[in-house]
């Protein structure tokens, strides 16, 4: 089953195109790690999907719905670059509202028991504008998974985590994968994505430069990639 | 891109979710008590707006002579001017609390309705300035030398009504104006225009409450038409609130 479509999705800032005619399809249960140069459109790609920026042209569906319906939004966690956290409230408290926003019946069980599956249940009280970026990111991770959504949309995952927390989420969305989760994941980090993937879509300028399956001499040379389609 | 051979994802569970009012309901509820948290925690908007509320109303008192008739006549207007001046403090921060850490994506990401994201901020918006004016208004009696207890009931009412048309439209032209990079200006400047009719019968009511001119059939049409007010701008909010939040 498709469980994200993309068809010729167009986006302009003004006179700037900064997607051209994006279309590709992501099977229910893919990983797919979204790779570019800075400034390619992954960002802007991902919101599109999410339904946080409308495209220009085109659309976007996840599983045969408009992503636009409350419905198909309680179906989608989304972590982009802001993380989407309040700095003035607690990381439980912080759970707790997107949980309750998401419908989740036991919303403080549900924010304790992704605090401790996060390593962050030993400050659960403490305001995040405490946090060090690190802890920000993997609270926001545990936002983004707290109502078990069956597409999970992730702009740069990975940012400013430590080789412990890399390793924690890379199993937390190994397990998600495991369970059959639609993953999409924009990223720089090559090696940890291609670890997950199941599936690569490459974008350059604006514009596809390639989607397929992740074969083993993306894994063996992560460089590969970027020299074929992005330099050549 | 052809799907990997996994097993299908699990639906969650219907029961997970309650109905669909009482779920918007507490979406409501969720949006206020977070925003009135978030307040309480930095009290930067309500100190903001008590402290230049009082400040002017201090300031208003050297410019006029308390002890005159006259200031009976405008008693009405000058409170209203400082509950508006001091609400646009609080509305201000309605949403530009939402563009820290890109909040405003995590809730628009999420299922909740623009109309439930509108409504929660509205009543902690409406609670916050409520909390302005309750401070306000014996500093101001007190200053002017007004008798404001006699008619207690029938001010409380013009002020429940006022600020809730000043909650509605400072908090959909706070959604709007909340990416420029001139707002703090730009929302005074949409609001009151607007706000004229409604600010009108507040301070003709005010006015005549401090003079003791009760309810009556003279001054019973501008409460209709601050509920008309009320009414026809909340609809409208509701209704394009989803445009302002989404484009």
């Amino acid at each position: 089953m498709t469980a994200v479509a993309i068809e010729g999705v167009f986006k302009y800032y003004g006179d700037f195109p900064a997607l051209r005619d994006i279309g590709f399809t992501v099977s229910e249960g893919s990983t797919v790690a979204l790779l570019g140069r800075n400034g390619a459109g992954k960002t802007t790609l991902l919101r599109i999907i999410a339904g946080l920026s409308k495209a220009s042209q085109g659309q976007v569906r996840i599983f045969g719905e408009d992503v636009r319906e409350d419905s198909t939004r309680r179906r989608v966690g989304v972590l982009g670059h802001g993380l989407s956290l309040y700095d003035e409230l607690s990381a439980t408290e912080n759970l707790v509202i997107f949980a309750k926003l998401y419908g989740v019946s036991e919303p403080k069980k549900m924010a304790l028991a992704w605090l401790e599956r996060t390593g962050l249940e030993r400050v659960r009280d403490g305001l995040v504008r405490e946090f060090s970026r690190g802890m920000r990111q993997r609270l926001a991770v545990a936002r983004a998974f707290i109502h078990d959504p069956d597409v999970l949309l992730f702009d740069e995952p990975f940012t400013a985590l430590d080789d412990r927390a890399i390793a924690v989420l890379q199993s937390l969305l190994d397990d998600a994968h495991k369970r059959g989760r639609t993953i999409i994941m924009s990223t720089h980090q090559l090696k940890e994505a291609l670890m997950l993937a199941t599936h690569v879509a490459m974008i350059r300028h604006g514009e596809m430069a390639y989607t397929g399956e992740r074969t083993q001499q993306m894994l063996d040379d992560t460089g590969f990639l970027y020299r074929t389609y992005e330099d050549a | 891109m052809s799907a990997q051979a996994v097993e299908p994802a699990a639906s969650i569970p219907a029961s997970t979710f309650g109905g669909s009012v009482a779920e918007y309901l507490r979406q409501i509820q969720t949006i206020a008590a977070k925003d009135l948290r978030s307040e309480m925690r930095t009290k930067e908007a309500l100190n903001a707006s008590i402290s230049f509320s009082i400040v002017i109303l201090v300031l208003f008192s050297f410019a006029f002579d308390p002890s005159s008739d006259q200031l009976q006549e405008f008693s009405g207007g000058l409170l209203w001017v400082v509950f508006s001046f001091a609400g646009a403090l609080v509305l201000n921060r309605s949403f530009a609390r939402e563009t820290q850490n890109d909040c405003l994506d995590g809730l628009l990401a999420s299922p909740t309705p623009a109309s439930a994201l509108f409504l929660g901020k509205s009543l902690a918006n409406y609670a916050l300035l409520l909390a302005v004016e309750a401070v306000s208004l014996p500093v101001f009696a007190l200053f002017y030398n007004l008798h404001w207890t006699g008619l207690f009931w029938p001010l409380v009412m013009v002020m429940l009504l006022g600020t809730w048309a000043l909650t509605m439209i400072g908090t959909v032209f706070s959604a709007l104006t909340v990416n420029l990079r001139l707002r703090e200006l730009m929302l005074p400047t949409l609001v009151y225009p607007l706000m004229i009719p409604a600010l009108m019968s507040a301070m003709t009511l005010t006015t005549d409450f401090f003079s003791g001119t009760p309810l009556g059939p003279d001054n019973m049409i501008w409460v209709r038409l601050m509920v008309a007010f009320d009414v026809i701008f909340t609809a409208v909010a509701i209704a394009v609130i989803d445009t302002v939040l989404t484009g």
